[in-house]
């Protein structure tokens, strides 16, 4: 009996329950909003590490037996986005408590990050396909009413792309597992493996993965249909923009690297090919998008787009280093494009704006801050010593290995375009001269606000660095989640024992 | 809609709405029934019942914040999971409690129930909300 599978799902739901019932206690929420996201931080710590001493863990819910009920599994990948998840989670609720007007905290902000975090959560662990879409729709729900909260128009206009795309995704995704179960009989991940393998008509499982393909690329924003992210994520206010950064489209492509190391590999020529086309254009269209842009949080949504097409770059190589780097890849992005878009709040903060023509002169006025941004910027774009720069590095070496020659050229080449960029914001935004300003200045930071947004992004910078420093610690945790996941057969004979391998 | 035969039948009605609620969410755990439906049941009472007076009549009625009607709910919904732990097994997993009670003789009560109630303040929580919301002429 390991508690600590289902505990990063039920901390938050509890954390989002009790956050309603006390609906007009303010101060409550905020505690409890700090309490359980530092609580699934600290449980999301002690499953990796028992998943690093004892395998993978496996929970069947209300004792239902798998293949019948529910089964949590925790592997190496799934506890690695759970401890993201918690800090994330953590970093940004902490960012949240000065950053936000009481508005958006009457209408439940803290409850619908919970509850956010527990369809996160609960997609990472879930070991059952249907209940996999179930956590999506808990996220889809709570993150399209943190969007649209407060109701400004631009909101609305980027919700509603937001929502009509991820809501196709959804209805392709179960379309899917329907013609799944019409075809095996089984929902559990496990199971279907096993059982995949023994249908005859190959073709129709290349289809349905296919469907599969679809759906999850759309929500992670793969190419060619990414557009609601650049619509959408530029508009809420930036504690919301720096979760959904970190956090939603990284669980689609938990979903694709879950979906095509354990279920759909019978045929890695034609899908995992597929998936290197959809990388590459993915990293391309990304960065390109992001150069004609002038508004701090819209070049950095771009970006994220970009940096998906690393992570499939990763799965589709389908080599143990490909995957090891595309892990170590999510790892590092995930750190660093939060805490980026946690920077663009504090610019905003300063000086009221997130248009670049209006920024200016940071460098001078905030030196902190200057470094705080350098730091995951530089990163983003590889430098070395930083976290980026392994990861990119571990990508282009798998490439090269496996004679894929026009993905790595595509890699570099975005690797570049890439710090275009963060030098076109650094230029903007810190070295010219301040503009003169229009409005009254704002207030300048002092005391508790100082500190509770400085040291979030601070932490993740530190972790930014930690990471490229102690990459080696890092790259052996990846290589044992890349292992895990090119032998399925560790996962089935997890959940399903050891019998039903033959 | 001051309609005198609205409102003595809302007067009527709402107690027997709730018991028939409360009937059918008992009645769930064994046959057809349950939370959901019984919360439904409730939460059409309410209505009838603002229909007939207003939202104000309503809300006096309730006590409560609908909202906090849905927090508790959620609550005992995710507590309901969590017993099964101290007992060494995976959360969710039922656990039944017999004990003797002087007028009904011996009672068990199970994680279920608690599961189920969840489920039915939730429910009513959730419609009740939205009834009061959209009925409030101030919105």
């Amino acid at each position: 009996m390991n508690p600590e599978i289902a505990l990063p799902i039920l901390i938050p739901l509890l954390g989002a329950a009790v956050s309603v019932a006390f609906w007009r206690h303010m101060a409550l929420q905020r505690h409890l909003a700090v309490l359980a996201t530092g609580a699934l931080l600290a449980i999301g710590l002690v499953l990796l590490w028992e998943v690093w001493h004892g395998g993978i863990l496996v929970m069947d819910m209300g004792v239902w037996p798998a293949p019948f009920g529910i089964a949590l599994v925790a592997d190496l990948l799934a506890a690695i986005m759970v401890v993201l998840a918690g800090f994330t989670g953590f970093a940004v609720t902490l960012y949240s408590l000065v950053s936000l007007d009481r508005e958006h905290e009457n209408f439940g902000y803290y409850p619908l990050l919970q509850l956010l975090l527990a369809g996160v959560c609960g997609a990472f662990l879930t070991g059952d396909i249907f209940n996999l879409f179930v956590w999506f729709e808990v996220m889809l729900i709570a993150s399209f009413a943190l969007l649209v909260l407060g109701g400004r128009r631009t909101q609305m206009e980027g919700g509603l792309k937001y929502v009509t795309l991820n809501l196709i995704a959804s209805a392709i995704f179960l379309t899917a597992v329907g013609l799944l179960y019409g075809m095996v009989g089984t929902l559990n991940m496990a199971d279907l493996a096993v059982k995949l393998a023994q249908v005859e008509a190959q073709g129709l499982v290349t289809v349905l993965s296919l469907l599969f393909m679809i759906a999850f690329g759309i929500k992670a924003a793969a190419f060619p249909l990414f557009f609601w992210l650049p619509a959408s994520y530029h508009t809420p206010p930036v504690a919301i923009s720096a979760v959904f950064a970190g956090l939603l489209t990284k669980v689609g492509v938990y979903a694709l690297y879950r979906v095509f190391t354990l279920i759909f590999t019978h045929d890695v020529g034609y899908t995992h090919t597929l998936l290197l086309w959809g990388a590459g254009l993915t990293m391309l269209t990304g960065v390109l998008g992001a150069a004609a842009q002038f508004e701090f949080r819209r070049i950095l949504s771009f970006h994220i787009i970009s940096q998906i097409g690393y992570m499939l770059m990763g799965l589709a190589l389908f080599t143990p280093l490909a995957l090891l780097g595309g892990i170590f890849y999510i790892v590092h992005h995930i750190v660093v494009k939060t805490n980026l878009f946690l920077v663009s709040g504090v610019a905003r903060r300063l000086q009221g704006s997130y248009e670049l023509r209006d920024l200016g002169g940071l460098y001078r006025s905030a030196p902190g801050l200057s470094v705080l941004f350098l730091i995951p910027a530089l990163s983003l774009a590889g430098m070395p010593p930083l976290s980026g720069f392994f990861g990119k590095f571990i990508l282009v070496r798998a490439g090269l290995e496996a004679g894929a020659y026009a993905i790595v050229f595509v890699a570099l080449l975005v690797g570049l375009l890439t710090l275009y960029s963060m030098l076109k914001i650094w230029a903007e935004v810190f070295w010219k001269a301040a503009p003169e300003p229009t409005s009254p200045s704002p207030a300048p930071l002092q005391g508790p606000e100082r500190l509770l947004l400085y040291a979030p992004i601070s932490a993740m910078a530190a972790v930014t660095v930690a990471i490229g420093l102690g990459a080696a610690w890092v790259y052996d945790v990846a290589e044992a989640a890349a292992a895990q996941l090119l032998d399925p057969a560790l996962y089935v004979e997890a959940v399903l024992g050891r019998e039903r391998l033959q | 809609m001051g309609s005198m035969i609205l409102r003595t039948a809302a007067g009527f009605l709402l107690p027997l709405l709730l018991l028939f609620s409360l009937f059918l969410m008992l009645r769930g755990h064994d046959e057809p029934g349950g939370g959901f439906i019984a919360g439904l049941v409730a939460a059409g009472g309410f209505a009838f019942y603002t229909f007939a007076f207003d939202t104000r009549h309503t809300r006096r009625l309730l006590r409560v914040d609908t909202r906090s009607l849905l927090g508790v709910g959620l609550v005992m919904a995710v507590l309901s999971g969590v017993p099964a732990a101290f007992f060494g097994q995976p959360f969710f997993a039922s656990q039944w409690f017999r004990f003797t009670l002087p007028p009904f003789g011996e009672v068990t009560v199970s994680t279920p129930l608690l599961f189920d109630i969840g489920v039915y303040l939730v429910v009513v929580g959730v419609i009740t909300t939205i009834v009061l919301t959209l009925a409030d002429p101030e919105h």
